[in-house]
């Protein structure tokens, strides 16, 4: 209240200095890499690394948030949904092939399309079978999860062996696009525009619509959404099977982005999602974008730059953001 | 059920919390359109009580009727559906969504009816004032006159509401008494309101049941325990000249 008695406005600050980072990390690697093409080149294909990171981790922070669940079986959906794909995309070879991108982009969208619908399905029989039991303990979450997706893995072995599998990038977004000199690969950029339809289809339904209110309500305080006389459980595997099919998704796209298959790609990828979930802040989503992009330039450009310390840049970049802000780059309230 | 039995009642009811034994047999009635004011010491099972009514614990013995149904068992989304809206005593706003939003979510059965937003309003201007800003940056004062309006913002036939005068200044303690007195007379609901502060109880209460020890030790008329002063000392530990 003011000297009148009249109310005073709190004030709400706007973060916005974490979305200042990457384009921060981007400026300080120019002068350090030199040229400016192979700097646009890096960058742009770490944006495209951290799309499909960002796609394949959003579902695990919102499952980490909302049900306060260590999902560590969710690089099974990654493996499954690109192993799903998979074995679709002999059938669809003549689509996948053909000079029509119309054609490209309809095999394409097959190919995700199954990839979701089977990680759905897969995520709603793991939820109810092996997360159930364990919820609220986090310790045999991690085990029984870990099981999971060892089973998957081996599963995946048993059907079909454990050598790689080719999955050929479809002909229309093979080769590059050549601006001045600079060339950017097709497929990258179609893994960007993917990244950022998910990242704004994800804000708008979790700002815009009910459920998205109950999913961010849920993050903050699921007992509380209960006492207004909602079934959070329910929503608990909504959101799961959601997640499942985001990582079925970020499967098809890592495996188009490798051009290969293999039965450990999604154990392989879930440390790099694990470091991004914690620095974007657990159950954040925009956290999660930044946390993604940040992770996967700073990899690209460490990898060029000094590529002996490559592999521990994200380790280093997790520890930096954590002494700087010790529950990630947007922490939910609850956490 | 006939308008002359209690809209809620517990029966022998114990609830256990790992391996505390907290409410040891609480027997209440809760009479309909009345405002009943649940005092006791800390530590007595208030909160417990309230909780167990909500299902957010589950009693371990005993029963608890609302309006003619056993939810001793029930979910507590079906508890709520019953028509019971909870206040907790930490509030429970979603802190990083807005006064809107935290209103929206509330309003179960769709869209806020306009009339009565305007209503909530005159009872707490700040969150019209507060509408777009995040919850999480309100007062405590605000925040617990955003609780309180999200359990209000659409009629329930009970409402149970835990220590809402909890750490706020007098000003505000004033408001919320009026606000109670406006939803009593201008709705008729029935509310349980667990409280800790006996100004503000007896200047509001209808019935009163004094809990001890996971037990209600006293129930009766609010009226009748603000004037025995012998009482209040017994019952609630009260010095005379430090509450009256």
């Amino acid at each position: 209240m003011t000297a009148r008695g009249e109310l005073s406005l709190p004030v709400q600050r706007r973060d916005f200095v974490p979305v200042l980072l990457v384009p921060l990390v981007a400026l300080i690697a120019l002068p350090l890499i030199g040229s400016p093409s192979t700097w646009v080149t890096l960058t742009v294909a770490g944006l495209a690394m951290g799309m499909i990171i960002f796609i394949v981790a959003s579902g695990l922070t919102l499952v980490f948030g909302l049900m306060d669940v260590l999902n560590f079986g969710h690089g099974a959906f990654i493996t499954v949904g690109a192993y799903a794909a998979g074995a679709l995309a002999p059938l669809l070879a003549s689509s996948l092939r053909a000079d029509s991108m119309l054609l490209n982009l309809l095999a394409m969208l097959a190919l995700i399309g199954l990839a979701m619908a089977v990680t759905a399905v897969l995520g709603y029989a793991f939820e109810r079978v092996i997360i159930m039991p364990v919820y609220g303990q986090h310790l045999k979450q991690i085990l029984v999860t870990v099981g999971g997706l060892i089973v998957a893995e081996q599963l995946i072995i048993a059907v079909y062996g454990p050598v790689q599998i080719a999955l050929p990038v479809p002909t229309a977004f093979r080769g590059s696009v050549i601006i001045g000199d600079v060339a950017i690969e097709r497929y990258r950029l179609i893994a960007v525009v993917i990244g950022l339809v998910i990242f704004a289809a994800m804000l708008l339904i979790l700002n815009r619509t009910r459920i998205g209110l109950l999913i961010r309500a849920g993050v903050e305080n699921g007992e509380m959404v209960e006492a207004l006389g909602y079934h959070i459980r329910r929503l608990f595997v909504g959101v799961f099977m959601a997640g499942s099919a985001l990582a079925g998704l970020g499967g098809v796209m890592w495996g188009f982005y490798r051009e290969a298959l293999t039965p450990g790609m999604g154990m392989d990828v879930m440390v790099l999602v694990f470091i991004v979930v914690v620095i974007g802040g657990l159950g954040s989503v925009g956290g999660c974008f930044i946390g993604a992009l940040l992770v996967a330039v700073t990899a690209n450009y460490t990898g060029f730059l000094a590529p002996k310390l490559a592999l521990g840049s994200n380790i280093l970049l997790m520890a930096l953001i954590l002494l700087w802000r010790s529950r990630g780059l947007y922490p939910v309230a609850k956490r | 059920m006939s308008d002359s039995a209690p809209l809620l009642t517990l029966s022998g009811v114990n609830t256990h919390i790992g391996p505390y034994h907290i409410l040891q047999g609480v027997d209440l009635a809760v009479p309909r359109g009345a405002l009943t004011m649940l005092l006791g010491r800390n530590g007595a099972g208030k909160t417990t009580t309230l909780r167990t009514i909500m299902g957010l614990w589950h009693a371990s013995a005993g029963a608890v009727r609302f309006d003619g149904d056993d939810i001793t068992a029930w979910a507590t989304p079906d508890i709520a559906q019953a028509g019971i809206a909870y206040v907790p005593e930490n509030m429970g706003i979603f802190a990083d969504l807005t006064v809107r939003e935290n209103l929206l979510l509330a309003a179960r059965s769709g869209p806020i009816d306009e009339a009565r937003l305007r209503w909530i309003f005159g009872l707490f201007p700040a969150l019209e004032k507060f509408w777009s800003l995040a919850a999480g940056v309100l007062s405590g004062g605000q925040k617990q006159m955003l609780s309180i309006a999200r359990a209000i913002i659409e009629p329930r036939k009970l409402f149970l509401i835990d220590e809402p005068t909890k750490g706020l200044a007098p000003a505000i303690i004033g408001n919320m008494i009026v606000a109670f007195q406006e939803l009593k007379k201008s709705s008729g609901a029935t509310i349980l309101v667990v409280e800790q502060n006996f100004l503000f109880a007896k200047s509001l209460g209808d019935a009163v049941a004094v809990m001890d020890n996971g037990r209600v030790v006293h129930a009766g008329v609010m009226a009748e325990l603000a004037e025995d002063r012998d009482l209040q000392h017994r019952l609630l530990g009260l010095h005379l000249d430090q509450h009256q």
